[in-house]
């Protein structure tokens, strides 16, 4: 019995909840949700380290043993992602207090986006595939607020299409567990890949394999994400960010998550079909980011292409490739928050997401230009920042198996992200200023300190990295072989 | 245009009551029975909207002046509360435990904490129920 284990998602789903009676005390409710990050965070390092002494950690709820009752696991993967959830929900928290007004505020902005990262984390956490469902649904379903709140007419437009894109990949996702279920009667992920493991993955639960990759790649962008462009840069700077940051990475999650320790016995069928499916989407996601001449756009075809990145790692399935998959995504999470705060600042700033419109920022904004740059590099995988050591492993794991198509196009991807940044980089930053001095908006310390955090947080990970990789290394483990998640979950006696 | 709805109104004010100690009576025999804290919330709720639909909101806020997403947000609160409330007493979060208590007027009464968390089930289902059906009535 570890209740520690279910504390972050505890935290903040009790967080949003009073801060739901503190709607008019807008003081109060900043101050309370910064300190439950601040708990959250300890807590997940606390879970994080005992992981490494005790191996993985299980809640069972009500004392429901598994496979019967509801479980929480606390793997090394899943804690690196809570933790770094928490880090970047608290920046961005920070960012919002400057930027999204008071309305937001009293229309129970907060709550909403503590009830968004308990869904989050209990995704991340849950053992039962029919409870990743419920935690999907308590995230969507904030992001669902989250995405409308403020009523501007492009965020009503842009919901419409995201909540209906989302429904249908709900639907999907419960006709998915239904079948699982009837195939092979029990939804307790460690149970699953047991049973499945002794009658074998034939073609019918292969194809139920599909219907949950159909689902999970709408959820994070791999090949459908024909919604995303929209959607994602209809709300709010803070909010966008959010989304950009986290969302995505959930389904990423849950794809490696199903796809390592329930259905890894038909390779050559189901990582297949998800290497070209990331292939694909690497492409698409590129030119969307050569197309574009809205910086809004230009970033979330990032997202894009940074989603076709990290499935190139699942498609390969070695350890390495899984070492460099758990580096990109924590690296991802930090860098598309920062990508988003720049680009929504500067949005502020000048009042217009055209390319062409914006100059030589750099000489009025110093400071926010040369982190512009580090976010480029960083996102491209310069060494010694924090894409570096993802994209290494990433493409070590490609060549030990031989997939050069795979390696080839990972990397172009990155030669385009670093284009089409330095496009912006180019356009917006160098040149002649056409801000004069009495026109130049005055840059919130608000908005300018986060930044600077996520800048930070990019450098320390990428020097870092070495402190770092204990942790990954057996999250890595653990995806390869899911006997010890397996003999964690299901051995009554912890 | 006034509608003339005495009927309603009359069978409303009898009815109303019937609504309500039906909703008590499903959530109550939910504990071994068909029902539970969703359904008599839900059936709780409908007697609310009912009320709403005859009289107009001003008079029905009169009798019951209270926020319902406050309520809703009560509700949650008490069911996650009876959950961190066995983490405080040393067992697995959302432990539900019970006892045999002899009561004065009802004998031997079996008392369970799930009743606790059911009735924060039925105040969230009341309470959003009620906001849905308040906020669709304000944008026409």
């Amino acid at each position: 019995m570890n209740n520690i284990v279910v504390m972050p998602m505890i935290i903040p789903l009790l967080t949003g909840i009073i801060l739901i009676f503190l709607r008019s005390h807008v003081i109060l409710q900043r101050v309370l949700g910064m300190l439950s990050i601040i708990a959250m965070t300890g807590v997940s390092i606390y879970i994080l380290k005992r992981i490494q002494l005790d191996g993985i950690l299980r809640i069972d709820f009500g004392g429901w043993l598994p496979p019967y009752g509801i479980t929480f696991v606390a793997d090394s993967f899943a804690m690196l992602l809570v933790l770094t959830t928490s880090i970047v929900t608290g920046i961005l928290l920070i960012y919002a207090f400057s930027s999204i007004g008071k309305e937001h505020e009293k229309l129970f902005f907060y709550p909403f986006v503590f009830f968004l990262i308990t869904g989050v984390n209990g995704s991340f956490l849950t053992g039962d595939l029919f409870n990743l469902f419920v935690c999907f649904e308590v995230m969507l379903l904030s992001s669902y607020v989250l995405i409308t709140l403020g009523g501007r007419k492009i965020q009503l437009v842009e919901s419409i299409k995201y909540v209906v894109i989302n429904i249908l990949s709900s639907w999907f996702f419960l006709l998915a567990i239904a079948y699982l279920y009837g195939a092979v009667g029990t939804l307790n992920m460690a149970h699953l890949s047991v049973r499945i493991a002794e009658v074998g993955q034939d073609p019918l639960l292969t194809v139920i394999s599909l219907v949950f990759l159909l689902v999970f790649s709408l959820k994070s962008g791999l090949l459908l994400y024909y919604w995303l462009p929209g959607s994602y840069s209809a709300p709010p700077t803070a909010v966008t960010a959010l989304f950009g940051a986290l969302l995505t990475k959930v389904g990423i999650y849950a794809m490696f998550r199903v796809f390592t320790l329930i259905f890894y016995h038909d390779i050559n069928v189901t990582h297949t079909i998800i290497g070209i499916m990331a292939v694909l989407t690497l492409v698409g996601g590129s030119i969307g980011a050569l197309a574009y001449k809205d910086i809004r756009q230009i970033a979330v075809y990032n997202i894009v292409i940074a989603v076709g990145f990290i499935l190139v790692g699942l498609a390969v399935s070695t350890e390495a490739a899984f070492q460099g998959s758990i580096y990109y995504l924590i690296h991802d999470m930090i860098i598309k928050a920062l990508l988003f705060l720049l680009v929504g600042t500067m949005f502020y700033l000048t009042g217009t997401a055209k390319i062409e419109k914006m100059s030589g920022l750099i000489r009025n904004y110093p400071l926010l230009g040369w982190l512009f740059f580090i976010t480029m590099i960083s996102l491209t995988g310069i060494p010694p920042l924090s894409g570096f050591i993802g994209k290494l492993y990433i493409g070590q794991g490609t060549v030990e198996t031989g997939s050069y198509i795979l390696l080839v196009i990972g990397f172009m991807s990155s030669i385009i992200v670093l284009y089409s940044l330095l496009r912006i980089f180019l356009n917006c930053f160098w040149g002649e200023t056409i801000i004069s001095e009495e026109d130049e908006v005055p840059l919130k310390k608000g908005m300018l300190i986060p930044c600077v955090l996520f800048g930070i947080l990019t450098i320390t990970l990428g020097l870092g990295a070495e402190g770092l990789s204990t942790f990954v290394q057996d999250a890595a483990h653990t995806l390869m072989n899911p006997e010890v998640y397996i003999e964690a979950v299901l051995n009554s006696n912890q | 245009m006034k509608t003339n709805d005495v009927i309603l109104r009359t069978v409303t004010k009898i009815v109303v009551f019937i609504i309500l100690t039906f909703g008590v009576e499903l959530f109550l025999s939910g504990h071994n029975n068909p029902g539970g804290g969703f359904i008599g919330g839900l059936v709780l709720s409908s007697a609310f909207v009912l009320l709403y639909l005859v009289f107009d909101v001003e008079t029905v806020h009169k009798g019951i002046p209270f926020d319902f997403k406050k309520i809703a947000a009560f509700g949650v609160l008490l069911a996650v509360g009876t959950g961190v409330g066995a983490v405080i007493f040393g067992s697995s979060f959302l432990t539900q435990t019970f006892r045999e208590l002899h009561l004065p007027v009802f004998g031997n009464t079996e008392l369970a904490t799930v009743v606790l968390f059911e009735a924060g089930v039925a105040l969230t289902v009341v309470g959003v129920v009620v906001t849905i059906i308040l906020s669709i009535s304000e944008d026409v």
